[in-house]
Formats: C-alpha cells, structure tokens, sequence
C-alpha cells in the first residue's frame, strides 16, 4: 500500500477493483465502510462477479476477466476529455512534461524496439530526451509539445472510447460512464479517491499494466501521496508484505535490492549497475534517493558476514549468490519437471535434486497442478515445514486423474517436519500498510513440533559442522555468516528484529561535524540515514532500519494517539520506510508546500521545516529544492514508465489464452513479451488451448470462510464453506442443462475437474466485441488432503503456464474452458 | 438460564406476570444489524458457535453461501444470503437470521410451561432449560421461524442476546467480532436514532424505500435492521407485517383469565401437541447430515 489500512477513511471515492476486499480482507475492509458511513465516500466497485463487495457499494459494474487495462485506460481518456484530472499536481508532480526520445513509437500492438526473435524490448528508445544545451532532461511546461508525457499518453489513450470500452470489456457503455464519472470527480485537489487491489489485476499476463495504467490513473488525478488517496495493494496473507521486504522471491535480497547475476563479477561493478544516475539538476532536482545504495547493500554484507567481510575481500560480496538465470516458480518447476533434458526454461545447470519448503504449499499454489506434481516425483527428497499434512507432502498419493506417475515409480524421499502455527510462535506480521506489528505467541507448538527458526538454525548449524569437519567447495558462505544468538539452535526473534535492523559497528560521526558522534559503536540504528558505504554499520534491511532502535523493540508500540485525526497513529508499530504513514506525501501539497486540502493535509511546509505525517523528502528541504518521488531518479511520478518489460504506457491485451481476437490489433492479441517468454516452456505439459475448444472463460478466486490451502483441516470453517463448487450464469447454466446444486465439469487444455453447481445471477451474461462470451470461476481452497469429508479438486489443475514479464507471477485469474454437466446427484 | 442477577423479570411464559417490580429503571437493550454494510463474512456466526459452546455442524455445499438452509437448535445465528433481480442486475441481500426478541414474543405467550420463556426487563427473551418441557408450541407462536426443538436435549434452543455477556456489560459475542460494525449493541432508542441516520444516508444514496425494521404487530424487537429495501422485508427472509398468531393470542388473552393455572396450562400443550402432531421432530434437515439432530 502506498497509503495504509486505516487511510482509507479518508477518501472521497473507493474504488475497488481487481480485488474482493470484503471477502478476503473483511477486517481491513471496515475502513471502507467508515469512509462511506462517515464522509458519504462512494463505493465503486468493477468485477467480473457480483461478490461480497458489490453487495455494498455504490456503484457496480462488471467486466469480462482480464480486460481491466481497457477499462482504466477508458477512464484516463474520459479525464483527459473532460478536463476532471488535476492539473496543477500534474505539471508539478508527475513526468507529463517531460520529452521522450523522438525514437518512441507505438503502432499496431507494439512499441518501438520490440525484437521479434526474442520477444523482448530494447528499452532504449522509451528514454527521456536529454536537453541538448543543458545536458538535464528537457521539459515542456506548457505540455504541448507532441513529444511530451502528457500528449504522448492523450494520443495512447484515444482509441479506448466507451464504445471500445464496451467492446473489449463487455461493460455496457452506461455503466462504464458512471464509473467514470464518480471515479474522475476527485480529479481536483478538494477530493481525493484511493484504489484497493489484489490477486485480481497481479495475476495476469498483463498484471504489472493493469497496476501501471492505476497508477498513471491516479497520478493524472492527483491522488498519490495524499491522505485518502493512493494505489493500495492488499496483500493475501498477514505477513507476505514481511515476506516480500526480506527477499521473497528469488529476483531480490532484503530491502528490494538486486540479486546479484552471475556476470557481475565484483561489487563495484554491481553497484555502477543498481545505482541509478539522473540528469535532473535542474531548478526541480531529484534527491534520488537510491544514489544510497552502496550503503544499503555494504551494510548488508556486513550484516551477513560480520567481521569476515572486509574492504579488502568487497564485505564479502563473491559469497553471496549468483543467479546464471530466472528461478521464479515456473521456471523452478520446469527444471524440476525437466530434470537434465535440454532446452529447459530457467537455468543452464540441471534440475535440482532437492526441494525444501516451508510455509507453502507448491502443489496447490502453482498453476499446472500436474506438472507440479510430476516434477515433485522427479526429486531424491523433499523437506516439508508444516503443521497439517498437506497435499505436497502427499503428493506421491494424489489421486489418478492428476497424471501423477505410479507410487510404485517414485523415488522421492520425503520428509515432513511438524512445525509451529502462526499462534504458535512470537514474531512480527508486516500488514499490507508496511506496519510491522510484533505478535506474542498464544500457546506451545503440540506434541514434537518446533517453530520455524529452530527447525532452520538447527539445519544452518548442522550444515556448519559438516563443512568444518569435511571442508568442501566454497566453505565461506556457511562458515563466516553471522549467527551471535543467545541460544544458537533456536534463535530469539527479537534478537532477529534487532539485527535486521541493524547497528554501528564504530563510532559514527556527524557529516555536518565531525567532532560530533551520532551513534557510538554498538548501539542500534535510528534511520537509514545513518548507514554508511565503509563497513562501520550492519544492517540485515535497510527498509526497515528504524524499528529496533535504543528505544526499543518499536513494533511492539501499541500507543492509539492520533493527533493528525487522520489516523497515522504514528506510535502504533513501526511503518517503513521511517516510520511514514502515507508514501510519496510531499505530492500531498503544493508548489509552495501548502496542502492540496487543508482538512487532509499529509505534510505541509511551515516555513523551516515540513511537519504532519514523516515527510517523504528532506525533512529541512524547502518547496521546490527537490521533486516528490524521490525514489525515482527523476524526482517525478512516472504517467510513462521506460523500466517495464512490456512497454512505458499500458495496453490492452488479451489473456495468454485469449476469448477473442484483440479488437485494438488482432496481429498482436496477448502481451508480445510474455508470449515471448512462453516460448521456452515446451514441455508435455505446458499445453495451451483455443477458443474454439475452450469457448468460456474461467477465472480462480478465495472466499471469506478460508484460508488458502489451509483451513479445510478445520472444522469450525468447513462447516462455514463445507466444499468446492462452480459459480455459473443463469442462462448458460440452462444452456447446458445444469440446475443449481447439480453436478457440473470443467475442463481446460491441462485438466479437468468436477463439482456442485453454484447456479447464480451474479455472474452477468456480457456481449463483447459482437459476441457472446460466457465467464465462470471456482474458488481454490481444496485438494486431497485431509478431511474425506472435504476434499476437492485443485483448482490449479485447470491453470496454465503463463505469466506477466515483468514479476513471472502466473496467469491464474483468466484462462479457457468448458463446461458440461455432469453425472452425480443434486444435492 | 433461570433470573439472571440484575436483571428483572418483566415477563413469564404461562404466568400472569412476571416478578418486575418496576422499580429499577433499566433501558431497553437492542442489537442493531445493518444489512447495508454486512458482508456476509460470518464471523458473527462463529462468534456464536464458540462463545456458546455449541457443536460443529455438519454441512455440504448445496449451490449457496449460505452455512445451512434454516437455524438449528444448536446454530442460533445464521447469515442468509438471497439474490434479487434488482434494477436490471442484481441485488445480493445477506441478513442476519436470529431470535428478534420481541417486545411481545409470541413464543412466551405459546409457552405452557411456566418460567420457561421469560422477559427480562431489558427486552431480553431467554429460555429456562430447567423449565421448558420441550412441547415446541414455542415453534408456530414465533412469527419468524426461530426457536428450535434439539432432539438431544429434548428442549427449545435459540439466541439468548448472549444474556450471560450482556449481564457483566458485554456486548453479545456476534457483535464483537463482526469486522465492519454492522452490528452494533446498546439501548434500544439511541440505536433507533442512529438506524434513523443510516436511513437518511441511505435514502440519499439512492435507496429512497430504505428503512428500520422494528414490527409493531409484536411491539417492537430488540433486534433491529436496516433494509436498503425497507419496502420488501421479504426480499431479507422477514415478514412484511409480523403479529403474534391469532390462536396464540387467543390462548393468552382469552384462556389465562379464565384461569387456567401454570401447570394444567402445561400438561394441555404437551397432550395437545402429542395428540396433533405427535412426538416433535426436528426443522428440516435433509440437506444436513450429522448436526444436531
């Protein structure tokens, strides 16, 4: 979130979209509902099924699945035609100004530099245009010059009329209208409109787009960095924000800095390529706040490797890891699933032997359920941290029709760890507001299971021993990480939380003066303003430096004093970065540092220095010294983006499996860079199917009652939600001889699974691009685990291999099916 | 539940009055549902489940979202879900579905076990395990379909307001944990002024019927509701204009002066419904299996 949980009171308009808030996020959702009880907020909600959330809003319009990009771009056209989008915090606070390179082109589905072979971009002519006198980036104030951001995105965003609106997305022009509407009436500075999104626009081939065409949207409106404003991301799980801040994916080290690849053989080479330069040394500069990050990754090492990490041998940067190529979940599985067989997708060593696994379960979350289970049986053994016995750990006996080999064939070595639940152990959740809020264990883990720390201390400390007894390849990683816990096989998590926030290893001194000390050796970091690029600070994130300081442990502050009244709460937990409240919120005032709305002012300029919320900029810099985003390297929010994979402004592509032609461009239908991709995937498996045989569209989602993969082990819930089922349009329903309660089958081009018919009106038959086109969907919480008496399909089985280029996430939320009815009673 | 201290009884069931002494002047208490901005989550009806102790159901999905298809004896608090064709799409109306503790309940005036259903003078309407004899003419006294025979026990169940919270000044446990605050607890009038708000807003958001609901054909409940479609409580699974049934009141306003006594009163429920209907049988649960039966 770029704003936070209890933000959302404040805004003026909610919309929801590409997310079901009331459904997976029930207790974070009482803001919403605050906003409307308490300011009238409108509620705008746009889904492809009419869910929990609908049922509360004010404004509903559904949308055939996948297609959000047109909407959003719909939208961006109707302000930029109707004059609602906010001019004043457009000319100051994003790139609208700005001249791109007379290099960039877009025509029939692609952007300049697009390689066919590939099936990547060369980014380079989405640049900035450099001034050729001053050498700084060259802008138009007056935003006319053809060239420019403004008028670059005006002539993209021209062909998404309502009519093409209503073509590709299926929402009835009316309806998408007023949408637009109550969406671009606080496309001014006296109202404010937020956005909350999840699963629903992450998981696509075009999920980081659909994110980007928000974000130009909210920027053209001035809502980001406002309080009631922003483009918030809720997260699925009440620590996956925490997972995510300390490297959660392979791509990335704590603190969302760079894994490191193979051919960057030495730090410094590392560091030229990480550190972004900007050119903006013009009367509105950029702070360019990642110029730090030496400082961030140097404090890392020193975290990692403590005293053995010196100058001399680069803090230890050869220890670290390398990536010779893309070990994201499809990827990984594809080297498992392939083994040694060439012409894998990810990496150019063989397939891994082993797999550990904790605090997931693959089976279920990967999309292919049967390539999953297949490349599980291709493994020596597998190591699984959990508390229930979970599909994974059971893979071997999965039933038949996933395609699995023969119990008898498989080799795999399985090992299941019982480990510790979340009321089990003590530790902090990150929320999706970046708050990291310490929680206390309620009861022991039963009977011989071990919370998650002790059973990965005693492994580390296991492994140590083995590589100082016998030595072998590349000791060093192992023998000089830092591991000083009190009690080494079961290391406290405060002394974690300590670490990760990191101290001073000698003496700092002032830089303004040197005479003075800021920290003395040993003591815990405030900010991370204090770490340095020399080897005198440790710090395991820098992101969240801050939270363990001399003070304390501060995400156990529980203090509800609000003296903004808008709910910052700034002594409640901690929230990176700093301690903020509210993201880029320099964006909240004006060129003269007052507040676009004085009632919701998130910082304003008192002549000294900024004061309300943790200003996002140098705390003493006056109006006009530096830009708000001070992240990017420009200083300004991007309405173009030239760092995507897939292009600096969003289009509208179809799904990997697409329903219908593109009717933008029929030659370039799905994402070009993320078919692209696909081409590596050519295994038995990795099967897609047409429209022709797959005529319906099929979307996953989770529901209130549980819990992911988990809670069908408990009975107090399958008593809520007590098993699969298929929601179905009326009238396709009675196309197909289906009657509620029934027995349905759907089938896609990987699997095909069966279960009760949920017969509903809230699924809305729309017409798209002349024709009819049908949706259903299904809920994912089931498998063959546990209790006989709820047990059900994974709902992955039917997903395909497919993904957005830029974060390799999969395509769960839109694929190709059909629906049959199917033999069983009617319950 | 017997006479919970502090609290007074206004009013038993096969008794000419209860023991209120009128003396303390306690308010009326009222729990206050806001379908407008319920989400359906049924945390209220797992709030109810473990605060009362009551068993896990056994439920299969039948093609709804809703938990099972009516209350039972042992699941007193049960979110509805209906869909409505409304304006062109679709309204999705969910409502909690439990005891409305009625100014003046029908299942007490059914009731010929004296003490077994009692009003205490808050407006709670509890029942006396210790005294209902398990006859179930509480059943068609209720014009809402609430109280429920367990087999197992072989006596009625139903919503107690969480009296046993409410008494030490707890709100009752459903409302605890409802995540929105579309359920709220406190006296009756200060809620009603707040429903009255909602309405307000409501009617100006474009819900021009919208509206309370609080049946004056059985006085008042001290559950109150508020309708975006105050026009069509049958949409929610309410009746439009609920009373107490005419035999019911009958047998209360005609048969007790004429003096029948607490006991004879009793023993004539119990032969009469044994001689109509026979043996009580639980509500319809053939689309549950297991439960309380």
């Amino acid at each position: 979130m770029t704003n936070g949980w209890v933000d959302i009171k404040n805004a003026d308009v909610v919309l929801i979209m590409g997310s079901n808030a009331a459904e997976n996020h029930p207790c974070g959702f009482k803001w919403a509902i605050e906003a409307k009880k308490v300011r009238s907020a409108k509620l705008v909600n746009v889904d492809p099924r009419f869910t929990r959330t609908s049922a509360v809003s004010d404004v509903y319009a559904p949308i055939r699945p996948g297609t959000d990009i047109a909407f959003l771009n719909g939208i961006i056209r109707h302000a930029l035609a109707t004059g609602r989008f906010h001019e004043d915090y457009v000319k100051l606070h994003t790139n609208a100004t700005y001249v791109i390179s007379d290099k960039f082109g877009f025509n029939e589905g692609l952007f300049s530099g697009f390689d066919e072979a590939t099936g990547q971009y060369d980014k380079s002519s989405w640049a900035y245009e450099a001034d050729p006198k001053s050498q700084a980036y060259s802008v138009d104030p007056e935003m006319k010059n053809p060239r420019c951001v403004f008028q670059l995105l005006k002539k993209h965003v021209e062909r998404y009329t309502p009519e093409m609106v209503e073509r590709i997305c299926g929402t009835p022009k009316e309806e998408f209208l007023k949408v637009a509407d109550v969406v671009t009436s606080t496309g001014n500075a006296q109202r404010v409109g937020t956005i909350m999104y999840a699963l629903g626009w992450t998981q696509h081939s075009t999920g980081v787009q659909m994110i980007r065409a928000a974000a130009t949207m909210q920027l053209l409106l001035g809502n980001v960095g406002r309080p009631g404003g922003g483009v918030n991301a809720l997260r699925g799980h009440s620590n996956i924000q925490g997972a995510t801040d300390m490297a959660g994916t392979f791509e990335i080290l704590p603190g969302y800095l760079a894994t490191p690849r193979g051919e960057l053989t030495n730090l410094q080479t590392y560091l030229t390529k990480v550190t972004p330069t900007t050119l903006n040394q013009q009367n509105w500069a950029s702070m360019n706040y990642f110029s730090n990050y030496p400082k961030f990754m140097v404090s890392l090492l020193k975290a990692a490797y403590g005293k053995a990490a010196t100058k001399e041998n680069q803090w230890g940067y050869d220890w670290l890891p390398k990536t010779d190529g893309n070990y994201s979940w499809m990827y990984l599985f594809d080297d498992m699933y392939r083994g040694n067989s060439p012409g894998r997708a990810g990496g150019t060593e063989p397939g891994p032997e082993g797999f550990i696994t904790f605090g997931m379960n693959p089976v279920g979350i990967g999309p292919n359920s049967s390539k999953m289970i297949n490349a599980l049986s291709k493994l020596k053994w597998m190591v699984v941290g959990e508390n229930y016995e979970i599909e994974t750990a059971t893979f071997w006996k999965a039933p038949k029709e996933y395609g699995g080999p023969d119990s008898s064939q498989i080799q795999t070595e399985v090992f299941q760890l019982p480990c510790s639940g979340f009321a089990e152990k003590d530790g902090t959740f990150t929320n999706s507001a970046r708050w990291l809020q310490w929680k206390w264990k309620a009861i022991d883990p039963p009977g011989q299971a071990k919370t998650d720390q002790e059973i990965l201390a005693r492994i580390f400390l296991a492994v140590r021993d083995l590589y100082r007894k016998e030595g072998g390849a590349l000791p060093e990683p192992v023998l000089n990480m830092t591991w000083a816990y009190t009690n080494p096989v079961n290391p406290d998590l405060g002394e974690v939380l300590k670490e990760i926030n990191g101290k001073a290893l000698t003496d700092i001194k002032d830089p303004k003066d040197p005479t003075k000390v800021i920290r003395k050796a040993g003591e815990q970091l405030a900010g991370f303003g204090e770490l340095q690029d020399d080897g005198s600070t440790a710090s395991g994130n820098w992101l969240h430096t801050g939270v363990y300081t001399e003070a304390g442990n501060l995400a156990q502050r529980r203090n509800n004093a609000d003296p903004t009244g808008l709910g910052m709460f700034h002594q409640w937990a901690f929230s990176w970065p700093a301690n903020r409240r509210v993201m880029y919120n320099r964006a909240s005032a004006d060129k003269d540092g007052k507040a676009w709305d004085p009632t919701r002012p998130g910082i304003v300029w008192n002549g000294e220095k900024w004061v309300g919320d943790v200003p996002d900029i140098k705390p003493d810099s006056p109006p006009g010294q530096f830009g708000a985003f001070i992240m990017n390297a420009e200083g300004v929010g991007r309405l173009f983006s030239p760092s995507l994979a897939d292009g600096p402004m969003a289009e509208h592509y179809e799904a990997t499996e697409a329903a219908i032609e593109n009717p933008l461009h029929a030659k370039v239908t799905s994402n070009p860079v993320s078919m692209g991709l696909l081409k590596k995937f050519k295994s038995d498996k990795d099967k897609l199917g047409s429209r022709e045989d797959f005529p319906v569209v099929c979307t996953t989602y989770r529901l209130t009652e549980h819990y992911h993969y988990w809670t069908h082990h408990t009975a107090a819930l399958n008593q809520l939600q007590p098993g699969f089922f298929i929601e179905i349009p009326e009238a396709l329903a009675r196309e197909k001889g289906i009657v509620n309660g029934g027995q349905a089958r759907v089938t896609s081009a990987r699997g095909s699974i069966q279960g009760v018919a949920m017969v509903t009106k809230r699924l809305r038959q729309l017409k798209i691009d002349g024709k009819q086109v049908w949706h259903i969907g299904f809920p994912l919480h089931w498998g063959y685990a546990g209790d006989p008496k709820h047990l059900g399909p994974l709902a992955n089985f039917l997903t395909p291999t497919a993904m957005d280029p830029n974060t390799w996430t999969p395509e769960f939320k839109t694929f190709l099916v059909k629906l049959e009815k199917a033999e069983g009673k009617v319950a | 539940m017997g006479a919970i201290q502090g609290f007074e009884i206004r009013r038993s069931s096969a008794s000419l009055r209860g023991s209120a002494t009128q003396l303390r002047t306690l308010p009326v208490v009222a729990k206050y549902i806001d379908t407008s901005t319920c989400i359906g989550c049924k945390a209220c009806e797992v709030a109810c489940q473990e605060w009362n102790d009551l068993p896990v159901s056994q439920t299969e999905q039948v093609g709804t979202y809703q938990t099972m298809p009516s209350l039972q004896a042992s699941y007193w608090n049960l979110i509805q879900f209906r869909e409505v064709d409304y304006q062109g799409g679709v309204a999705w109306l969910m409502r909690k579905d439990q005891c409305m503790h009625c100014a003046d309940p029908g299942c007490l005036a059914a009731c010929p076990a004296p003490g077994a259903i009692v009003q205490y003078q808050n407006g709670i309407v509890d029942v006396d395990p210790e005294k209902c004899i398990g006859c179930g003419l509480c059943e068609p006294g209720c014009p809402f379909d609430v109280p429920r025979y367990s087999e197992r026990t072989n006596k009625m169940a139903k919503c107690t307001l969480c009296v046993d919270r409410v008494e030490v000044g707890l709100e009752p446990a459903c409302v605890k944990a409802c995540p929105t605050g579309c359920l709220q607890f406190g006296d009756k009038d200060t809620l009603l002024a707040y429903g009255k708000h909602r309405v307000t807003a409501l009617k100006e958001g474009g819900f021009a019927e919208a509206a309370v609901y609080d049946p004056p054909g059985v006085g008042g409940t001290s559950v109150i509701t508020v309708l975006r479609h105050g026009d069509h409580p049958e949409w929610y699974g309410l009746p439009k204009d609920p009373t107490v049934p005419v035999a019911v009141s009958l047998w209360k306003r005609i048969l007790h002066p004429l003096g029948f006594i607490a006991m004879g009163a009793a023993l004539f429920g119990t032969l009469g419904h044994f001689m109509t209907v026979g043996p009580k049988k639980p509500k319809d649960t053939s689309t549950t299996s297991g439960g309380e039966v």
